[in-house]
């Protein structure tokens, strides 16, 4: 079997995930070991064998499409780190450029 | 009558003493708070208690049942609760950085439920961060400890839960099971720990870690108060929409009813569990008088085989990594949770996540989108996926011999701290737990005996299959009576 090599810099980029210069050799070393092991999976002959996404044969549930009582805006936006006006989340620039948050 | 000892005083007898008058709910209460005050500081199970909120709580019961309107037999009784539970006006962190400022907004249904029966949420219970993790070591704040040795893990993921129960510090404690993290602890701390079904109990107001896997269940100190939370939490929610409709539930009238015998049961021996997966020789001896007392009331003990054990973990670490990664995605620092500002949006997703979740957590969500990438999808998530088959079809002919498994939980007692330090390591200790969650089939973890050389609580696990909980309770009954 051949030994993975992942690059953890770009994984960590997809997952928008800031790693450490000093972190990245030891997760590594852990990411490699851990995909080494899971690669047993591909000794399996799996030829007709249906994919199990879910435990349960549930699918398409619905609710009725009726007004219900739910939480409220204030509750809601209690836990946001920074407001404007007490209603609109506040977040820092999107795009490059002048200005600040 | 006094106070009697609380620690392994079961919810059942509680509520016969609450009933009889022999103390009142404020003083069961105020006595778990002084047990707290004086050994929580070396179990450190909680991560919170709100003394004042549960002691009104408490008297808010009281003046019910003085009244002659309690809520339920129950009323009053407190209930320790997994910080990944949501309660209202109540810190939930999952005990990890990035969700350390927030207060829950609403209850989840389990504790709606719970607080319906008059039972009192009750604090908030270390886990490791995320339920990520067989010992709690992966908390971000403290490392509960076993409530046997100090020196010894608790446990994990639902560590802290288990740990209250086993301290006496609540009559009874609600875990989350994605992999083992109730059945787990519970064995390493001498308690019952139960996996329902899944779909039995509603994940509204869980925070979700693996979707298809997560159940909420009961954590207690016998099975007949395992049957009572479950059969309070149990049922169909709309807010979920992987609940199971159509339940009924009466699991403790079920437990009280066990059968005194096991005449014309079937228990089977999955032969994998016993050979492979390095199964200590100390917690295969305590197992093996478990089995001879199932024999001795009459069970046939049959050898069944769950040949693709061996992929249990590989197809686990796969799945439940993929849809964390995919489930943590939301913790971003925008809505909710630690925010650390960057130089515009995007670096603040970054660093917020790398400030907000711990190194464990870190490798998941890693790993995670790894097996989902581009050009490794079909290799390892599709992969597992198909395995996850045949995982279930291995428990499907399984149960056609036999009425219920009998396996071990865990290949040896409570370890020391620090003694698991490589990931993998720590994750081969979860494989005789985690092939029930990919099957959605329902599993109880009971005391069996204490090791002779080590002085831990024993452990074992009786599946069955799912929705098959009233025969798993009362067996279990069976085998602990």
């Amino acid at each position: 079997m051949e030994e993975p090599r992942i690059d953890v810099g770009y994984v960590a980029k997809l997952s928008r995930l800031e790693i450490s210069e000093e972190q990245k050799p030891k997760l590594q070393k852990d990411l490699e070991s851990i995909v080494g092991y899971i690669a047993a999976l591909s000794e399996l002959d799996l030829t007709g064998v249906e994919p199990t996404a879910h435990a349960t044969a549930l699918s398409n549930v619905w609710r009725e499409d009726t007004p219900e009582v739910s939480n409220t805006r204030e509750q809601m936006l209690g836990n946001a780190p920074a407001l404007i006006d007490e209603e609109l989340i506040k977040i820092p620039k999107v795009l490059p450029g002048e200005g600040s948050n | 009558m006094a106070m009697p000892e609380l620690k392994n005083r079961p919810i059942h007898a509680i509520a016969q003493d609450l009933a009889a008058k022999s103390y009142t709910v404020g003083e069961l209460v105020a006595e778990y708070i002084n047990r707290i005050d004086q050994n929580d500081g070396v179990v450190k199970a909680f991560l919170k208690l709100d003394k004042e909120r549960v002691m009104r709580n408490a008297e808010e019961s009281d003046r019910r049942r003085a009244t002659g309107n309690p809520l339920s037999f129950y009323d009053g009784i407190p209930i320790g609760v997994k910080d990944c539970i949501v309660t209202a006006g109540e810190s939930c962190s999952c005990a990890s950085k990035i969700l350390e400022p927030v207060i829950s907004p609403y209850d989840a249904t389990v504790i709606a439920k719970l607080k319906s029966q008059g039972f009192i949420p009750f604090g908030r219970l270390n886990m490791d961060e995320f339920a990520m993790g067989s010992s709690c070591e992966n908390s971000a704040f403290q490392k509960t400890t076993n409530p046997h040795d100090p020196q010894r893990v608790p446990g994990g993921s639902s560590g802290g839960s288990a740990a209250c129960v086993g301290a006496g510090f609540a009559a009874g404690a609600l875990g989350s099971d994605t992999g083992g993290s109730i059945r787990q602890p519970a064995a390493f701390c001498g308690i019952v720990g139960v996996k329902p079904t899944y779909g039995r109990v509603s994940r509204n107001g869980l925070v979700a870690f693996a979707s298809s896997l997560d159940q909420i269940g009961p954590m207690t100190s016998d099975v007949e108060d395992a049957a009572i939370l479950l059969d309070t939490i149990a049922g169909h929610d709309p807010l979920d929409s992987t609940s199971l409709p159509n339940q009924t539930t009466n699991f403790a009238e079920a437990v009280r009813n066990a059968p005194k015998s096991f005449k014309g049961v079937k228990i089977g021996l999955p032969k994998e569990y016993f050979t492979d997966g390095g199964l200590s020789s100390g917690v295969e001896k305590v197992l093996q008088r478990s089995i001879d007392k199932a024999k001795s009331l009459g069970a046939e003990i049959v050898e069944v085989s769950l040949p693709h054990t061996k992929y249990a973990v590989a197809v686990y670490y796969i799945i439940a990594t993929a849809e964390a990664s995919a489930n943590l995605a939301r913790f971003d620092g925008i809505r909710y949770g630690k925010r650390v500002n960057g130089k515009d949006l995007v670096d603040t997703y970054f660093q917020s996540r790398g400030e907000g979740f711990g190194d464990e957590v870190k490798r998941r969500i890693l790993l995670g989108t790894y097996v989902l990438s581009s050009g490794y999808y079909d290799a390892y998530y599709l992969r597992a996926q198909k395995v996850r088959t045949l995982i279930r079809r291995d428990f499907e002919e399984a149960f056609k011999q036999c009425d219920v498994l009998l396996t071990p939980v865990t290949p040896t007692v409570a370890f020391k701290f620090g003694e698991k330090s490589d990931p993998l390591q720590m994750y081969l200790s979860d494989i005789f737990t985690i092939a029930l969650n990919l099957s959605g089939n329902c599993g109880i973890s009971i005391p069996a005996g204490i090791d002779s050389k080590s002085k831990m609580p024993v452990g074992l696990q009786l599946l069955a299959p799912a929705m098959a909980e009233t025969k798993l309770l009362s067996f279990a009954q069976t085998l602990q009576q």
